[in-house]
């Protein structure tokens, strides 16, 4: 089977994720196109990190504001009954757990829930920004990732060798194979992506995996299936 | 009536300390050689883009740089914005950051040793800034237990979790950018460029605000001052906006 990167369908799968009413912080990349896949029935409040509670999508063209951007630098928009804050406010909102989801790209994450996105040691060191706090502070932690590497190697680690952002904090890691959630130091397959299969996926992934019992097989478009139960596999 | 502002009914007293109203390049003169200086400002957004300009031109040398991030170098599109302007000139010996993503200059003169770079997790970096202005020893922070940030810093357990003590951040000078002052220099702040300013007002020994406007003492609404007339001690006119 060929491997085709597919980061919509991540970015789809994340954004089925949220109940209105739940505050949601997207970090920058991929984890920003899961806003376009929320479906319109549900009202989640955004938070920016920069400042803002009830981020709106981007404006349209000559209808920026100079003081108005995402996490990103972007020219963003405030919905109704949103507010701004400053930085320590921001912070405090995030570390003291009053933010439910936090989606975050990945360099490698592994089996501990360690997660490792912001330094290569003596070639890119962009920088932790908001996202230490994020994976501290926040309810449940999701790291949205291709499965592979330019390389060909699994992001799905045993151990991250970079360093850390985040210490055992990552529950639930979204790639374009499928929904993987971190439990005692093993990755749990809960959804697999078709064509892919759970055997194509623990082939081709260096870290111990779990079939769950209950482990859903989910086709392309989003149709969520429960078409079969998959066997315990490891 | 009990709901709407009473301005003391026994005497007229105005707090009318007004502060000078200097220009960008004054502004910049009184930074230093060697100063440590807060930039308030995300991304360029909410920076005092009018002094940033300025101090490129006086090309101050080995200043210790507080901010956010360092604005944006980009080889590839060859945009340098806000921060960068002054991260290219080599004005600064070290930089006290939390992103330094979208510099690409910075992330060259770290890796070639030129310039020291102190990376800090964004909310350690507002909240350091904040203990510094707030007169804190320093806090306990979850944020960075288990990771590099952890090395040689003080690990403190309060009921069975433990936290790194993080120490206050102050500096010689603070260079804030706000929507609106009145000549006091009560500030309102617009949007996200709010940010590290508020913070920033408080943590340094001088605080020059560049804002868009200037309004008489009283004209704002006490309610909706973000920052204290006290905390600021020069104003500055905006003639920067876009970067």
């Amino acid at each position: 089977m060929e491997y085709i990167a597919n980061k919509e369908i991540i970015a789809r799968r994340i954004a089925q994720i949220f109940k209105t009413g739940e505050v949601v912080n997207l970090g920058i990349g991929l984890p920003t196109l899961v806003e376009k896949y929320i479906s319109p029935e549900v009202n989640i409040i955004l938070m920016s990190e920069n400042g803002i509670m009830g981020l709106g999508p981007a404006p349209a063209k000559g209808f920026e504001s100079r003081d108005i951007t995402d996490s990103g630098g972007s020219a963003a928009t405030i919905r109704k009954g949103g507010c701004f804050f400053d930085s320590a406010t921001s912070f405090g909102i995030i570390r003291g757990g009053h933010v439910d989801y936090t989606v975050l790209g990945v360099l490698e994450v592994d089996q501990d829930g360690n997660l490792a996105n912001y330094k290569v040691p003596g070639k890119m060191v962009p920088g932790m920004g908001g996202a230490m706090d994020l994976t501290i502070g926040a309810r449940i932690v999701i790291a949205a990732t291709l499965h592979f590497q330019p390389t060909g190697s699994s992001r799905l680690k045993r151990h991250c060798t970079l360093p850390l952002t985040a210490h055992k904090e990552v529950n639930l890691v979204v790639t374009d194979l499928g929904v993987f959630e971190v439990q005692g130091g093993r990755f749990y397959l809960a959804e697999y992506f078709a064509p892919y299969t759970p055997e194509y996926i623990l082939e081709h992934t260096d870290a111990d995996i779990i079939v769950k019992n209950n482990c859903i097989k989910v086709v392309i478009n989003t149709q969520i299936t429960e078409e079969k139960q998959c066997q315990k596999l490891v | 009536m009990y709901f709407v502002i009473i301005h003391s009914q026994y005497d007229n007293k105005v707090i009318m300390v007004l502060k000078p109203i200097i220009s960008a390049s004054d502004a910049a003169d009184r930074i230093k050689d060697g100063n440590s200086v807060m930039v308030g400002g995300f991304l360029n957004c909410g920076s005092p883009h009018s002094i940033i300009l300025a101090l490129k031109e006086k090309n101050t040398k080995n200043l210790t740089l507080i901010s956010n991030d360092t604005a944006i170098y980009n080889l590839k599109t060859r945009v340098i914005t806000g921060l960068a302007l002054l991260v290219k000139n080599k004005m600064f010996r070290k930089i006290i950051t939390s992103h330094i993503g979208t510099n690409q200059e910075t992330q060259r003169q770290m890796n070639a040793g030129e310039t020291e770079v102190e990376l800090v997790p964004q909310g350690t970096l507002a909240e350091q800034i904040r203990a510094g202005g707030a007169g804190l020893g320093g806090f306990l922070t979850p944020t960075g237990i288990g990771t590099e940030v952890a090395n040689g810093k003080q690990i403190i357990f309060v009921n069975h979790h433990s936290f790194l003590l993080e120490l206050p951040l102050k500096a010689d000078v603070a260079i804030i950018k706000a929507r609106k002052a009145d000549k006091s220099g009560n500030l309102v702040f617009n949007g996200t460029a709010r940010n590290f300013n508020p913070l920033m007002a408080t943590a340094a020994e001088l605080v020059i605000a560049e804002v868009e406007e200037i309004v008489e003492v009283g004209e704002i609404d006490p309610n909706e001052i973000h920052t204290s007339s006290i905390f600021v001690d020069f104003l500055v006119k905006a003639e920067q906006f876009d970067y």
